[in-house]
């Protein structure tokens, strides 16, 4: 299938997010489609999928002028569209998630649920995955539900598959089996449009690039013709050649401890520390129970056993209200979930776990809130033009700057990231690694959790990593590859 | 940022918050239209007395319904506290001192909601629908089926002044509506506890893992919400100079309409105290409005579901 987007224009409200883009894809090619967090990029694909009405320009398909109606007509014509934000239905299973409005049924209408879940374990096999059909989709990991939404892509026959951003909750291993997947499919002649931020991926996996910025398609050109560098200067207009800020912080006395963390079947006996200025990376797969640990460690979920210390002091974690009090601070990995009120305006969420520091008798000083707020939006660059609008109406990358202004703003002296750059372009992620040094330099001690190893290896002073609920082993940094951290992380052993 | 824009969003905003107010306005004009005494200040005092009760009560609904939480047991706390009250009243407790004990007790009948809700992870529709009927029961149980009143309630300058004093030309139940509405409105819009009321609604594990005590907060709001329904009840109590037992059966459908009409989701972490008061007067002009018209009241339940009906489209297709 050949896709052709001419000049395509669209606004909402005064904000003209697409200003005549182009867009070609040809038949059994791996497009990428890159640009700087809110260049347009999802904004692009709803309209081609008929999500969103276009405003001005055309689409043509194998020649063919056609405006799709909406999803399910552009899934019927054989593209795929797999979402940045996933759209599943918490409670309901993952079995049922797959096949919601695209039921096997019998002619009477009375489902065919054996059919149905031979289907969606044999794509799930494919991508390497091995949790239950049966489970809610909520229990499962955002990789894993993610990987649910690649299996409910691939399973519609589609001859063109759009992926916006699909490993960005993806470890290296899953992340492997899905291009060889990729790679498979393009053989049989499916064309991919691929959306992401990870430099490395658009050099392995695609043939042609796209470049958007400023509301305009920059440049197209083959992958084999530019380079890494190229790519980035036409994305954010400036050259960018470090994409790791050196980690200079002298590192103080030890402020955070965990001994001997247990959670009953999720993990066992963790220990580790962490020093002031410090920034501690855990590394692992994907259900290792990095977030898990994490989680208990902020008293979202209960310890079984353990203690947790603060500057040498006991600290018990009823709830994330003490955990806070104690200084501590919990970027979640699920934005949508845990992250972001999205019918709140970029204002409230910001302030939400601030509330405190500028209230008195209980009334908010709003001219305060209001300088915090604004001062957190220029610092992580949140793009939008004011901080009441609704989350839900920025793009992907900004909801995730909105969620890290929340916890920067919290002032915690122990900061847990969970995956902090998940989607953040290029640039952003540069400045996110600044404002960790920023503050790592002001003595406060980061926990980043991160599947991105070349992050791991480029931000963090000690890399923790965690194979099926143990940390295997404590590395340097300076001393770790991507090679020893991946023996561990699989529960292999290494020497000396 | 660029302030044009910010003007642009606000005009949607503006309209959408304005839609309930144009609508009163529209009824406000419909019926002043088809009978001129409507305007007429006594009438227009007598509405707003008889809407204080229903706001009153609609206030706290709106906290509840931000949390995306529902309150059906408001009727019978208004019923429970009002006969405990004038019970203590006919025992020789100074009126005031048994309002104070009502209030108290309409408090701890609210709690007694928001601990089986936060701590018991009942949904609050069950919770309530289950202490809608208890509290009812109980209602009857102390009251024995029969109203309650006594010399000493008709006699006590209190008691009387509740319900049917004046401050100032004002009848006394619009005052303390009043009072409520501001005490209460700075409460939702201008404090922490406002904030945390709308971020539980919008997003209640966000809210959690941002360091909200949602279980401390869900019990607060359903407090509140039997404070308001007890002061409801004694002014009840005053104005008919009796407690009736099965007084505020089906209130919870006004409240809730009230709070509907005006523009807070059901959903939760959408709304303002505003609109509430807006719905409330929608409805007490309803209600007057076709009394004055002479419409029966047969119709006028019809007419009343009818306009809820519309109301709540319209708030769908602004948010589509
Ligand atoms: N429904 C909407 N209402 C208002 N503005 C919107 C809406 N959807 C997107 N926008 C705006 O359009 C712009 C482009 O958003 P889009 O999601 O397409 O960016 P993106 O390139 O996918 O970015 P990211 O890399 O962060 O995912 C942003 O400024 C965003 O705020
Ligand atoms: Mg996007």
């Amino acid at each position: 299938m050949e896709i052709a987007m001419q000049n395509i224009f669209k606004s909402f409200g005064d904000n003209h997010v697409l200003k005549g883009v182009n867009f070609t894809l040809a038949p059994g090619e791996i497009h990428a489609l890159m640009g700087e967090n809110g260049a347009g990029k999802s904004t692009l694909m709803n309209i081609l999928t008929g999500i969103l009405p276009i405003e001005r320009g055309q689409i043509k398909i194998n020649g063919q002028v056609t405006h799709f109606k909406n999803a399910m007509d552009a899934e019927l014509h054989g593209i795929s569209f797999i979402h940045q934000e996933m759209n599943n239905y918490g409670e309901m299973t993952v079995l049922e998630n797959m096949f919601i409005n695209r039921e096997i049924t019998n002619r009477f209408g009375i489902l065919k649920t054996s059919a149905m879940r031979t289907q969606a374990r044999k794509y799930l096999d494919y991508l390497g995955a091995d949790f239950g059909l049966d489970m809610p989709i909520h229990d499962l990991s955002v990789g894993n539900q993610q990987l649910v939404e690649i299996a409910k892509s691939l399973m519609t026959d589609a001859q063109v598959i759009i992926m916006d951003e699909p490993t960005s909750a993806l470890t290296e291993n899953e992340i492997n089996k899905l291009f060889k997947i990729v790679k498979e499919l393009q053989a049989t002649g499916v064309g991919f449009i691929y959306i992401s931020h990870r430099m490395e991926e658009i050099t392995t996996l695609c043939d042609t690039i796209t470049i958007m910025r400023d509301g305009i398609s920059v440049t197209t050109t083959k992958v084999a013709d530019t380079n890494v560098n190229q790519i980035v200067k036409a994305m954010v207009g400036r050259d960018l050649t470090e994409f790791y800020p050196e980690r200079t912080t002298q590192v103080g006395e030890v402020y955070f401890e965990a001994h001997g963390l247990s959670r009953q079947g999720v993990f066992n006996d963790v220990s580790f520390d962490v020093h002031s200025g410090e920034i501690v990376a855990f590394a692992g797969l994907m259900g290792a129970g990095r977030t898990e640990i994490m989680r208990a460690i902020f008293g979202i979920d209960r310890l079984d056993h353990g203690q947790i210390k603060v500057s040498g002091k006991v600290v018990e974690n009823h709830s994330p209200a003490a955990a806070i009090k104690h200084g501590i601070g919990f970027m979640t990995e699920n934005r949508k979930d845990e992250g972001l009120i999205l019918d709140a305006t970029i204002a409230d969420n910001i302030d939400l776990a601030s509330l405190r520091s500028f209230t008195k008798y209980g009334l908010i000083d709003e001219h305060n809130d209001r300088i915090f707020v604004e001062a957190l939006i220029k610092r992580l660059t949140i793009k939008t033009q004011t901080a009441d609008i609704a989350v839900s109406s920025l793009s992907g990358g900004n909801q995730q700057k909105v969620v890290l202004a929340k916890w920067i703003g919290a002032g915690s002296q122990v900061l847990i990231l969970d995956e902090p750059t998940r989607g953040v372009d290029v640039g952003a992620k540069r400045e996110i690694y600044d404002l960790m040094n920023e503050l790592t330099a002001r003595g406060v001690a980061i926990i980043m959790i991160s599947s991105d190893l070349p992050e791991v290896l480029g931000m963090s002073d000690r890399i923790n990593v965690v194979y099926e609920g143990k940390i295997m082993g404590t590395l340097a940094t300076k001393n770790a590859t991507q090679e020893t951290v991946m023996t561990l992380a699989t529960g292999g052993q290494i020497n000396g | 940022m660029d302030n044009t824009k910010r003007q642009q969003f606000n005009v949607m905003d503006f309209i959408g918050k304005l839609g309930p107010v144009l609508a009163l306005a529209f009824l406000v004009f419909l019926v002043t239209l088809l009978n001129h005494s409507f305007l007429d200040i006594n009438n227009l005092l007598n509405l707003l007395r008889q809407v204080s009760t229903n706001a009153l009560i609609a206030f706290g609904m709106t906290f509840v319904i931000l949390t995306a939480g529902i309150d059906l047991s408001v009727g019978s706390i208004l019923a429970f506290t009002g006969a405990i009250t004038a019970q203590m009243i006919i025992a020789g407790v100074h009126p005031a001192f048994a309002f104070l004990l009502g209030v108290l007790i309409g408090a701890i009948l609210g709690g007694v909601n928001g601990v089986i809700i936060a701590y018991g992870g009942a949904a609050p529709f069950i919770a309530t629908l289950a202490t809608m009927t208890i509290y009812r029961g109980a209602t009857y149980v102390l009251t024995d089926g029969n109203p309650i009143s006594g010399a000493k309630m008709t006699n006590s300058f209190f008691f009387q002044v509740i319900g049917r004093g004046y401050f100032l030309g004002i009848p006394f139940p619009i005052v303390i509506m009043l009072v409520a509405f501001i005490i209460l409105y700075v409460l939702l819009h201008k404090m922490a506890f406002g904030r945390k009321t709308y971020a539980i609604g919008g997003n209640a594990k966000a809210a959690f893992v941002s360091g909200i005590k949602i279980n401390k907060i869900t019990i607060l709001i359903y407090t509140l919400s039997g404070i308001m329904a007890s002061i409801a009840g004694f002014i009840l109590t005053s104005r008919l100079n009796s407690a009736q037992p099965d007084a505020g059966v089906t209130y919870e459908m006004d409240a809730i309409a009230a709070v509907v009409l005006g523009g807070t989701s059901l959903a939760g972490g959408k709304g303002r105290l505003l609109g509430t008061l807006v719905g409330a007067l929608i409805i007490g002009t309803l209600n007057n409005g076709m009394n004055l018209l002479g419409i029966s009241s047969f119709y006028q339940q019809i007419v009343k579901g009818i306009v809820i009906i519309i109301a709540v489209l319209i708030d769908r297709k602004k948010a589509v």
